[in-house]
């Protein structure tokens, strides 16, 4: 009797159990592929036209649709589900259907100057702070950019240095690093580029890769012999190439205390010259140096007026002034130098179009 | 780098976000399209485009330049251009006229088109013409095919492809169960390509996993597959390349047997075998008093090593 009834019991379990399945059971001859994660399903059963053709096509459409979305629904109840707030959440995987990207993958830079430096020498990267305590103002302010904390554009005192010319312009002198800084900078970042895209870098007044003439080639050879350790002083030349000249010191002076008889000489020579009739200035040539650089004087001032707003900075330099801020320019900071030069070789490129 | 174009300098972070939200990317944001209208429209074919992508649209173009150029402008990279085409067929007698809505549909890799299909829109139900609530905008649908051609024929495959990419809205890790409202079923049959859009009705059933019960909203539509510009299989390819970093990493030194049982190797230095002790013995273990003690009571320890032993 026991054995009757748990046998009934077990067979109503199993019929109830069908018949709760029923309800989201669907018949399928191949089974749906499914891509849970781009929420997908793919059904490839062959559709019976007839079947379509008779029935009408909504309801038909329809009678589909809901079959394989229960499907869908199914394989998504299995995944993994978690409480967020008040929400149920379903953990969805990642998607499996490879679809094509809208860009090419990012391709890896090479290193900049700084950045090979840095991991030579083990050096990290710090995070700062983006706010600093200012004193002067009492309250927190931004490290850099509008309305920063040690801001020296903003001083309207700067105290001359003991060393300094008293008739310099200091707050003049400020600005103008500060131009040679940018400038600096924007050489730099253009050179980190040009590293990047060729991986090769043109020194200064070797930039042409086309057509190069006998004298730039040779300098090119010149300045690529002297660059190696020893200044070029051992390296080995070709067959018929000659020994360059100018190797060495540039200038040679007599030792303090050596040949009598020469000073002696040199001594005669140059009071004769003094007592002479003759001047040793040639008027003629002067006079016509000097009216030569008057010409081009006027011409740059015509030009720059023409061009830019600023034509200050070429009345600035007088004949023998620009001789030496030219040698200045180049030896202090020839990147800067260059920078200038670049930047105003494009705006230079302008007023070329009137 | 950090600029377009060679020398383009960012001036400040917001520039330099712009830019940087433009450039390749390892992983990549959500596809937006770009809906653009031919010269003679109508408004059934604006509606259409409007209602499809309802979602995704960033601007509607009025003239058709260059497609390539404004994906550029709206950092876009799928498309979809409705137009009029109207046929004149000069029959004996009679002059027909066929007015047919053209829908080209496409995608675009690095700012060149990778693959494009003209669709012909045979019958179509906008949103408005169908009553029922709509799904909030914004629900990722859940996207079905039927039909074998979308498994063997390849312009089909490509198809599924492409309205993958359209309407599958942003990658996400988890979905809200009740929030899986919105259904878009394509059946591939007869030649043509049926696009109806459900909403899903969870009904109990007893267990877990509810019961669904569809009902239509809009849009539906009747395409025919015409016309198509696909990507050769090497462009192809090339689009799907992944960059290296996002490739799992697989764990070394894990293996698995036919029983579940996880699996690794130990690597030991090399042990002397012959100083092993596998047995612990007491007896052996050396004591500090012993040996003064031996010396003087020989019974003694000998008394203690026993008593030992027995414990």
């Amino acid at each position: 009797m026991a054995a009757c009834s748990v046998e009934a019991l077990l067979a109503k379990a199993e019929q109830e159990e069908a018949e709760k399945l029923k309800s989201i059971s669907v018949q399928k001859e191949l089974d749906l592929e499914f891509d849970i994660g781009n929420l997908l399903a793919c059904d490839k059963n062959r559709i019976d036209l007839r079947e379509f053709r008779e029935q009408k096509k909504e309801d038909f459409l329809r009678s589909l649709a809901r079959d394989n979305t229960q499907l869908l629904i199914n394989e998504i109840w299995k995944q993994p589900t978690e409480r967020v707030q008040e929400a149920i959440v379903v953990k969805l995987p990642d998607p499996a259907t490879p679809l094509p990207r809208e860009k090419p993958p990012p391709k890896a830079k090479p290193p900049t100057k700084w950045e090979q430096f840095a991991k030579l020498k083990g050096i990290q990267k710090k995070k700062k702070t983006n706010l600093v305590w200012d004193e002067t103002a009492k309250e927190w302010k931004r490290r850099w950019g509008y309305k920063r904390a040690k801001d020296d554009t903003k001083e309207w005192l700067i105290e001359v240095p003991e060393t300094a010319d008293p008739n310099e312009d200091q707050f003049a002198k400020r600005v103008k690093a500060k131009t040679e800084r940018v400038a600096k900078n924007e050489y730099n970042r253009l050179k980190n580029i040009a590293r990047a895209q060729k991986g090769k870098v043109p020194v200064m007044g070797l930039a042409t890769s086309t057509q190069q003439s006998k004298e730039e080639l040779s300098l090119a050879v010149s300045v690529a012999k002297t660059s190696t350790a020893s200044a070029g002083r051992f390296q080995d030349r070709l067959p018929k190439e000659k020994a360059p000249k100018n190797m060495g010191k540039k200038r040679k002076f007599e030792p303090l205390i050596g040949d009598f008889s020469n000073e002696r000489h040199k001594q005669l020579e140059l009071l004769k010259l003094m007592d002479g009739k003759k001047p040793k200035l040639d008027i003629t040539k002067a006079v016509n140096k000097q009216m030569r650089e008057e010409d081009r004087e006027e011409a740059a001032a015509k030009y720059k007026k023409r061009a830019g707003k600023k034509g200050r900075k070429g009345g600035n330099m007088s004949g023998k002034g620009k001789g030496k801020g030219g040698k200045g320019g180049k030896g202090k900071g020839g990147k800067a130098g260059g920078g200038g030069g670049g930047g105003g070789g494009k705006r230079r490129g302008k007023p070329g179009k009137h | 780098g950090k600029q377009g174009n060679i020398g383009e300098r960012e001036m400040n972070r917001r520039s330099k976000r712009f830019l940087e939200s433009r450039a390749p990317k390892l992983i990549e944001d959500v596809k937006t399209a770009m809906i653009m209208k031919g010269g003679n429209t109508s408004q059934t074919v604006t509606q259409a485009l409007k209602d499809i992508v309802s979602s995704n649209i960033t601007r509607p173009f009025e003239d058709s330049t260059s497609l390539e150029f404004f994906s550029k402008k709206t950092d876009s990279s799928l498309f979809l251009f409705g137009s009029h085409n109207k046929k004149r067929d000069h029959m004996p007698n009679d002059v027909c006229v066929t007015v047919s809505f053209v829908l080209f549909a496409g995608r675009l890799f690095d700012f060149h088109v990778l693959d494009m299909i003209e669709l012909g829109i045979e019958k179509y139900v906008s949103l408005s013409d169908v009553k029922a609530s709509k799904c909030p905008e914004g629900t990722k649908p859940m996207l079905v095919f039927a039909g074998e051609a979308f498994d063997t024929d390849n312009e089909h495959k490509r198809l599924k492809s492409l309205l993958l990419d359209f309407f599958r809205g942003p990658t996400v890790s988890a979905v809200r169960l009740a929030g899986l409202e919105h259904v878009l079923h394509f059946t591939a049959l007869d030649g043509k390509i049926y696009m109806r859009s459900y909403r899903s009705l969870l009904k109990k059933s007893g267990c877990r996993t509810p019961r669904i019960e569809l009902e239509e909203i809009g849009p539906s539509c009747d395409l025919v597959l015409r016309r198509t510009h696909l990507a050769s299989d090497d462009l192809y390819k090339l689009a799907h390349r992944q960059p290296k970093a996002l490739k799992a990493k697989k764990k070394k030194n894990i293996s698995h047997d036919a029983f579940g049982t996880k699996f690794g190797r130990v690597h030991m230095q090399k042990q002397d075998l012959s100083k092993l002790r596998t047995r612990k013995m007491k007896g052996l273990r050396k004591r500090k008093g012993n040996v003064v003690a031996e010396e003087q009571d020989g019974q003694a320890p000998k008394v203690a090593k026993e008593a030992e032993h027995t414990e």
